[in-house]
């Protein structure tokens, strides 16, 4: 536990110090000005290593799917963009192709209307499809890309089937058979989630109703920050460092919590052992009502936090060889490189670490929620 | 700070991938692999304990058999030892009954040897009677001139001691 502190009070900090310049930067220019004048234009000759862009634009979601570049051209597999413009507007399909390869300036026209990917240090919706409006404001647009992360959640699901599925099948083909090295494997890892995480937690009773949903939010976390560690295709996706993802599987642990509550967990919370004032008025039960939200809450921000700030430590040590070889030369960035490499397999060894720690994590609070929902008191008052 | 604000895209994509991989692993994957082990689980358990109770049941067995082992070994020991008595007692018998016919044959023959002893102790007494006789014939038919003194010979001899004669 109080390593567990230190681990999330570690992230918090350097999280904060990584993301203090980005508010820094937005204060500068408050004026929602046109793209020209968001971008500082490069220097003429020696393009300026711009390590926000590279860190954030690898942390963050992307419309194609970079993979390597070769002779200065992307390497990437597009992705589709689907949009449905604001105020009525249409719904629009295309391949990020002609989004991402826009020259600055410029914008794809698709059926009348014109969109450009905002820069990822762009003051609005950085690195977001933006449509230009005739008269030169931007909209954002209803967005249900298939994007990167997208990609990286389905690359998951799939895996989890593809692992799954045939040990349940040759299960049900022959239960009494001897297991193969694979059923072994799948055995090992589904009872160290069932007897490490869900019985002590879960009353036994209630293991059957809820143990798939715990089981396979722990694979899909554990297996998303895998597959998030490998850094070439198709994984690198940050799938459990973004937000839109943690606080999906936050809100379902919330509704398994609250849904299958009993009467007790409910009279808990609405009608607590306090004494009459404090749930007449009622102060109590507000109190309580705001601790449900606030649990998933907290599960949702540990784990997004904790995976988004490995990648971008991971990231920053990588951006720091172009940073010392700019400022210093090319010699000092060699040099750099060397720690930066060394310290990059410490990272990389430590977010395996994370990578166990934030699904076992996730999973023994959802099943101690859980579990807290469904006892029934040994003695009734 | 877009960072911190969830993407309503990647929420749907998320919602229903994640939704479609926990209702199929849910009804498809997590009860097989959780029911087969549970099965094999209670199929160990159930085989531990019937092997337990064979186990006892043939501690049983063997206590019985070593039981009837000895109740063998000592009703061979006992059987043995009356044969053995019985033997002896046989013998012993045999060896009495041997005396006794022994005694009987050697009492009879003593008998017998007797008899034959008086038999032949009352021939030579007849023989000697007759040779006797035979002597005094002669010793008479010589004196028979000398009438008066064979007379009185005789009457002595008589007078003397007539069981001697008959003897």
């Amino acid at each position: 536990m109080k390593n567990l502190i230190r681990h999330i009070t570690l992230v918090i900090i350097v999280a904060a110090a990584l993301l203090t310049p980005r508010w820094v930067l937005a204060q500068d220019s408050i004026v929602p000005a046109p793209t020209e004048e968001s971008q500082a234009p490069a220097p003429e000759g020696k393009e300026k290593f711009d390590a926000k862009s590279f860190i954030f634009g690898h942390t963050g979601d992307s419309y194609c799917f970079h993979i390597t570049e070769i002779k200065g051209e992307p390497v990437c597999v597009w992705l589709p963009v689907i949009v449905k413009c604001k105020d009525g507007g249409s719904w629009h399909c295309f391949s990020s192709k002609h989004v991402c390869e826009l020259k600055e300036g410029e914008t794809f026209n698709h059926k009348g209307a014109n969109f450009y990917v905002a820069p990822i240090n762009a003051d609005k919706y950085p690195g977001k499809l933006v449509e230009v409006k005739a008269d030169g404001s931007l909209s954002r647009p209803f967005d249900i890309s298939f994007t990167k992360n997208a990609f990286g959640i389905f690359l998951v699901c799939a895996f989890l089937l593809a692992f799954f599925l045939p040990a349940a099948k040759k299960y049900k083909k022959d239960p009494m058979g001897q297991p193969t090295k694979y059923q072994g494997l799948i055995e090992w890892l589904t009872y160290m989630v069932l007897d490490g995480i869900i019985r002590p937690n879960v009353p036994e009773k209630k293991v059957k109703k809820f143990a798939p949903y715990l089981l396979t939010v722990f694979f899909f976390i554990f297996f998303a920050n895998l597959f998030g560690l490998i850094p070439f295709f198709p994984f690198g996706a940050n799938v459990t460092g973004n937000l839109s993802i943690t606080i999906v599987l936050a809100l379902l642990t919330y509704f398994f919590v609250n849904l299958f509550g009993n009467r007790h967990y409910w009279k808990d919370i609405l009608w607590p052992d306090v004494p009459i004032f404090l749930k007449a008025l009622p102060l109590m039960p507000i109190i309580e009502l705001i601790s449900t939200i606030t649990k998933p809450f907290a599960l949702m921000v540990r784990l997004f936090a904790n995976i988004l700030a490995g990648h971008i430590v991971i990231m920053v040590l990588m951006a720091l060889i172009f940073i010392i070889g700019g400022m210093y030369g090319a010699g000092m960035g060699g040099v750099m490189s060397i720690v930066s490499i060394f310290m990059t397999i410490f990272m990389t060894a430590l977010e395996l670490l994370v990578a166990y720690i934030q699904a076992y994590v996730f999973t023994i609070l959802s099943s101690l929620f859980i579990g807290m929902a469904q006892h029934e008191p040994e003695h009734k008052s | 700070m877009d960072l911190f604000l969830p993407e309503s895209g990647l929420v749907i994509w998320m919602l229903i991938a994640f939704l479609i991989v926990f209702f199929i692993l849910a009804k498809k994957g997590w009860p097989m692999i959780m029911g087969a082990v549970e099965k094999r689980n209670a199929h160990i358990s159930d085989s531990l304990l019937a092997a337990e109770e064979a186990n006892n049941a043939l501690a049983g067995i063997e206590q019985k058999r070593q039981e009837t082992m000895a109740a063998a070994q000592a009703e061979q020991i006992k059987i043995m030892k009356e044969s053995q008595d019985l033997k002896n007692q046989l013998i012993e018998e045999a060896k009495t009954q041997a005396r006794q016919e022994a005694e009987k044959i050697v009492s009879d023959a003593r008998l017998k040897i007797e008899k034959e002893q008086a038999e032949a102790m009352a021939n030579i007494k007849n023989e000697v009677i007759a040779l006797s006789v035979d002597i005094a014939e002669k010793v008479l038919q010589r004196e028979l001139s000398d009438k008066a003194a064979q007379t009185a010979y005789i009457e002595q001899l008589l007078k003397n001691n007539p069981t001697q004669i008959q003897a």
